[in-house]
């Protein structure tokens, strides 16, 4: 059985990608059948590039992916090197962490609520500041450049490239590295860029391209934050998918095929842009500049991360005062009155997505550990692990666009009869939540002390009594930790919940994406906060649980 | 097969050789006798440690290795770690830091010892007999270097092993403490009639468990 | 190419590759097929019957009063209804259809639908439905206003041959804030005026929107040399030259619009938003009481009014139909029924609970029906029936497509 668990593992992580992919490419290409497409032509591209401003949505996706990556990266970078070690570094650490938990959506909304012509900032500064009694008729949110989306994608990835960064510091003897560069007389900066980073870097690598990935191919903060006239790629592609015409499911899916294009030449730029990167980081490092009067850009990286960090924070603060707020007039910096009114208002209609969302984060989740302890079980006792190999594998659903293949995905669950079932969403759910539960648990699981393992040996305790008596329970900590990662991710999940749940089985999120077009803040402000509450109260119970658990066992508590 | 024939009371290695990617490390052909010591020693980095690795069942599958351990008359080598009762004693106590003291000694009475009340009596007896019979209900992480040893070995011969592997078990202990744990250790394994296979880099180990060495090049 | 495939397309339906994998036993008893004349043996047959109501799902109000006629279904008639939150209703038609194609001639699913314009004339065009004549047979077609509501037997131009029951109307209504408004405009020309001299303060939802689509209609409407053409099927050729007027329009207004029409809101719920944050200064819904039931919900500020242009809005009237293959036909007479009430239709109209104009007649009522109606609080900023103006037909349904395609032709990409 544990003997199965890599394989099962690599084709639930490569079987629907591939199905997918076929299942789009088909119709991309004319064929389908059922729908009354029996040979192959290239009609649905030509239909496609007839839409009005499809190459604007082609290359908003491309820049989104781009732009998004390399800012939210630069200023990952600026900070680690400019202030790792410090006290400024931990507090700060510490701050942005529970950030990975918050879904993009909710972040996105928590942004448009402050940065909106009447948004929260502006109330703030009206009139005093401003002299405005009325919003300013700008153009901040939907704007044509899809500025403020790429902005909602890199105030989240900061946290999440942060974290990857952090975790690959330790392998890189980063303190002794950079405080050797400093004795040479280089600059905090120039000393880790040149030391630390090439190493770290070839680490963070996937998960880099992973952003790239998602930001050029993302449907829920484009709904919420980015441009309409054109949208990006992806929920363009999302509204043919859905719409009633089902002619249109031929474009979507070339379309489809065009958003997997423009992610790949996103990719390739990259690395286009690391060869660049590179070649200057080795001139530099060749000239013996020092940079060593470094302390703007150390400032810069530190006001960038602290205002990423505090825009989250805000925004979800706003989305909690909405959610209570009676009537809240323009420039009032708060409601005139408050009330659980929304809430009271939102609760019938709220359960069934509450327990949808619940249900399908625990099974996924749950799944997704089993299949990671059984994989990491089996790495100990065939005393192998996957390699390099493995890893691209446990990336490769972050790295290929969910439009990209979630609409194959789904006809393939239609043709099987299993769309719309609970089934088929807890499993595509599975598909994006265990990369990050396995990559999240296979760092402190290969970390274990294997003498551990052989002093139960050597006590006469077998394979399965070591596993669940002595490392399960002693790296129960990361495990949770690895769980509640996972549960966030499934409840973040937009795209494959509206496709293949097919409207039947909302959650929290497709609703509250859903209800973004109504601009309702107060409801908007009631879901967007559960989105965020819940994963907030899994990392919760997943740091009480060994708490309570190990409270008399110092060396398991967390320092 | 074996050139020898099988000795009978304690640990034999016959033609024991470990290899890393074709580059001999080991060779060793050895007998060790009831409540024998057999030291090994060698610089860091000369293997002596694959040797335990290889005789206690966990050896990296990276490293190849070739050899009979026989074990009162029968080869282990087959055997799965677990089933070898080869005790181990790292330099490190390792006490399971999720378990209570007296956990960590539960987990070590062999599973036929059927009975709460009687698997107990035996823990609290070792305690005694290491001298922390109030020790029972405490958190590992709260004892002194030296209790955490004595209770490790206690834990190791709770399992009723038929030898005894040592991976520089004392070399982090504070000086003080370091003869009066060995002595402990040695004292408790003569009693129990175990061979015991010793890796170490100090010569007063050596010296103390005064029993046949074995030199290691180590290059 | 598009077009060719449209009706395959349509006649398949997606879903169907989930029904043709299924094989399906259709062993049911077939007992006397319910009717609306013969009510009493009808009302029998309901009893204990699960109604699916197919009905969109997106306004809590909606559900909440959907809730209750459920309920009051229940205790009188023993009628079980489901409500079945649909996010598009072409998506229900899809799954009659892909029923029908698979054979499956009864026990569909489906066995009410909330519909109205584009939907009907498919589920029509496609026999689809019931019966002709349910509707006009059931008891409470009697207090129907046929009278001086066209838009109940004739349907955005298809008549309805009482294959559906009339549930509530809908009219296109203006609203302003008099604390910052004063005059406003009386057609769609004043209207471009209007926005000129206050720039940045009116906007539309974006087509395809539904109220945005309407919004083109209602302009189309009012500017065509025309009218007549718009019930009508659109004929290609004609349309650059009917449509030009519109566009003209746009083209002047949109300038001064919001944002200088760089960006739309996406629904009329958006605009509500806007225009409580003072972003706007004149919105639109197809619901007469839309501002009042925002005023008592802390939405918008209780300053907010209602206004029409004289010359008349669109109006509809949106049905409940029965799809042919239903599976408790009997529980879903009796549900349409209990919609047409005078009792239930009355709860409706009120703005707290939903506040969708009646489809009755108050006039063909007893006292105690009158009296529901007229204790009714339309709430401050609710037109009163007489004062809602005439009422422009809805265009032929075809038009509405091709209009959504031009605009987005023209504006879809913005510089």
């Amino acid at each position: 059985m544990l003997r199965l668990a890599p394989t099962l593992a690599i084709a639930i992580l490569i079987g629907p990608i591939l199905f997918g992919l076929i299942a789009t490419a088909l119709p991309a290409f004319g064929y389908f059948p059922t729908l009354g497409g029996t040979s192959f032509s290239f009609s649905a591209f030509v239909a496609l590039f007839e839409r009005p401003g499809l190459l604007r949505s082609a290359l908003l996706s491309f820049s989104s992916g781009l732009i998004t990556t390399f800012s939210s990266l630069l200023v990952v970078v600026l900070f680690v090197a400019g202030w790792s070690g410090t006290k400024v570094f931990r507090r700060l650490q510490h701050l942005v962490s529970p950030l990975l938990s918050v879904p993009h959506a909710a972040a996105a909304f928590g942004l448009a609520f402050l940065i909106a012509p009447s948004g929260w900032i502006m109330r703030l500064l009206s009139p005093e500041l401003t002299g405005l009694s009325r919003p300013p008729d700008v153009l901040i949110l939907q704007d044509a450049f899809g500025l403020t989306m790429m902005g909602g994608l890199i105030v989240k990835e900061i946290p999440f490239l942060l974290l990857v960064t952090l975790s690959a510091l330790p392998q890189s003897n980063a303190r002794q590295y950079s405080q050797m560069a400093t004795s040479l007389g280089y600059g905090r900066i120039a000393g880790f860029i040149h030391c630390v980073w090439p190493n770290v870097y070839r680490q963070i690598r996937l998960a880099v391209f992973a952003v790239i990935a998602y930001a050029s191919s993302v449907v829920d903060v484009a709904i919420i934050l980015g441009p309409d006239s054109p949208a990006p790629l992806s929920p363009r592609l999302l509204g043919w998918m859905n719409d009633p015409d089902l002619a249109l499911r031929f474009e979507a899916s070339a379309g489809a095929i065009l958003q997997l294009g423009v992610t790949v030449s996103a990719l390739v730029s990259w690395l286009a842009l690391e060869k660049f990167f590179a070649a200057l980081q080795r001139h530099y490092c060749q000239n013996g500049q020092r940079f060593a009067r470094d302390k703007a850009v150390r400032q810069i990286g530190l006001i960038s991360i602290s205002l990423a960090t505090t825009i989250v924070f805000a925004g979800l603060a706003i989305l909690a005062i909405w959610s209570v707020a009676g009537f809240w007039s323009f420039p009032d910096a708060l409601p005139d009155s408050f009330s659980l009114r929304s809430w009271a208002r939102a609760l019938p209609g709220l359960q069934q997505p509450l327990w949808n969302s619940v249900i399908i984060a625990l099974m996924a989740t749950s799944i997704a550990v089993i299949i990671t302890l059984a994989c990491l079980e089996q790495e100990v006792r065939s005393g192998r692990d996957g390699g390099s190999r493995a890893m691209l594998f446990v990336y490769l659903p972050l790295l290929v666009p969910q439009t990209g293949f979630v609409f194959g995905l789904q006809i393939f669950f239609l043709w099987l009869g299993l769309d719309a079932t609970l089934f088929a969403l807890v499993f595509v759910h599975l598909i994006f939540v265990l990369p990050y539960v396995f990559l999240s648990f296979s760092d402190p699981w290969r970390a274990f002390d294997p003498r551990f393992a052989s002093v139960a040996h050597g006590l006469g305790s077998g394979l399965n009594r070591t596993f669940w008596h002595i490392r399960l329970p002693m790296l129960l900590r990361p495990a949770l930790v690895a769980f509640a990662v996972g549960f966030a991710v499934s409840i973040g999940q937009y795209l494959p919940t509206v496709l293949i749940g097919a409207g039947r089985l909302p959650t929290i999120t497709s609703e509250a994406v859903a209800l973004s077009s109504g601009g309702d803040r107060r409801v908007i402000g009631v879901y967007a906060f559960l989105q965020m509450a819940m994963p907030f109260v899994v990392f919760l119970v997943a740091g009480l649980v060994p708490m309570l658990l190990f409270r008399n066992r110092r060396d398991l508590k967390v320092n | 097969m074996s050139k020898a024939a099988p000795f009978n009371d304690g640990l034999q290695l016959v033609d024991v050789e470990i290899s890393l990617q074709g580059a001999p490390l080991i060779s060793v052909s050895a007998t060790i006798g009831e409540g024998e010591v057999l030291t090994v020693m060698g610089a860091s980095g000369s293997g002596k440690s694959t040797l335990l690795a290889y005789l206690g069942g966990f050896l990296d599958p990276a490293f190849e290795a070739s050899g009979q351990v026989y074990l009162k008359g029968k080869d282990v080598i087959q055997l799965p770690a677990e089933a070898r009762q080869m005790g181990i004693l790292f330099q490190d106590p390792l006490l399971f830091p999720h378990m209570s003291v007296g956990g960590n000694l539960l987990f070590a009475v062999p599973q036929s010892i059927k009975g709460k009340a009687g698997r107990k009596a035996l823990v609290l007896e070792a305690l005694e007999n290491a001298g922390l019979a109030d020790y029972f209900n405490r958190d590992p992480a709260t004892l002194s270097g030296g209790q955490k040893a004595r209770i490790a070995l206690m834990r190791v011969l709770l399992a009723k092993p038929r030898a005894l592997l040592l991976d520089e078990p004392f070399s982090k202990l504070d000086a003080g403490r370091r003869d009066h744990i060995r002595q402990f250790v040695f004292n408790e394994a003569r009693a129990r009639k175990l061979p015991i296979l010793l890796v170490t880099h100090d010569q007063a180990d050596a010296d103390a468990a005064g029993g046949e060495i074995f030199h290691l090049s180590g290059e | 190419m598009k077009n060719s495939t449209f009706n395959i397309v349509k006649s398949t339906g997606l879903s169907l590759l989930l029904s043709a994998g299924l094989a399906f036993a259709t062993s049911s008893v077939f007992a006397a097929e319910p009717n609306s004349v013969d009510w009493q043996s009808t009302v029998k047959q309901a009893k204990g019957q699960s109604v699916y109501f197919h009905a969109w799902g997106g306004s809590p109000r909606i559900n909440d009063y959907i809730g209750w006629a459920a309920s009051q279904v229940q205790k009188r008639y023993g009628v079980t209804v489901n409500h079945v939150k649909v996010t598009d209703t072409a998506n229900v038609v899809s799954t009659v259809v892909a029923e029908k194609a698979a054979g499956k001639d009864s026990d569909g699913k489906v066995d009410l639908i909330w519909i109205n314009g584009e939907n009907f004339a498919s589920m029509k065009r496609q026999k689809l439905l019931f019966t002709p004549g349910w509707a006009t047979n059931l008891p409470n077609w009697k207090y129907v206003d046929v009278e001086n509501k066209p838009t109940i037997t004739v349907d955005f131009t298809i008549p309805t041959e009482g294959l559906e029951a009339p549930w509530g109307n809908a009219k296109l209504v203006f609203f302003y804030d008099t604390a910052r408004t004063k005059s406003v405009p009386n057609s769609m020309k004043e209207l471009s005026a209007w926005a000129k001299k206050n720039p940045g303060r009116f906007t539309y939802p974006q087509p395809p929107n539904f109220i945005g689509s309407t919004f083109l209609k209602q302009a189309l409407s009012e500017l065509a040399t025309d009218p007549a053409k718009l019930l009508k099927p659109v004929v290609e050729e004609e349309f650059a030259k009917v449509a030009q007027p519109l566009f003209d329009l746009l083209d002047e207004l949109h300038p001064n619009m919001w944002r200088k029409a760089r960006a739309f809101p996406k629904t009329h719920v958006a605009m509500r938003q806007l225009m409580a944050d003072k972003e706007l200064d004149i919105i639109f819904a197809f619901n007469p009481s839309f501002a009042s039931s925002a005023i008592a919900n802390n939405e918008l500020p209780d300053s907010v009014r209602s206004f029409v242009f004289s010359k008349g809005t669109l109006g509809n009237t949106h049905f409940v139909a029965i799809p042919y293959n239903g599976a408790s036909k009997a529980g879903a007479l009796v549900l349409a029924n209990f919609l047409m009430s005078p009792e239930a239709q009355a709860h409706k109209q009120n703005p707290t609970i939903w506040g969708d104009p009646t489809v009755l007649n108050v006039d063909k009522m007893n006292a105690g029906d009158r009296a529901r109606f007229a204790k009714l609080e339309l709430g401050v900023a609710t037109l009163k029936p007489e004062e809602l103006g005439p009422m422009l037909p809805e265009p032929h349904p075809s038009w509405m497509n091709r209009l959504e395609k031009e605009w987005l032709n023209r504006y879809g990409v913005n510089n």
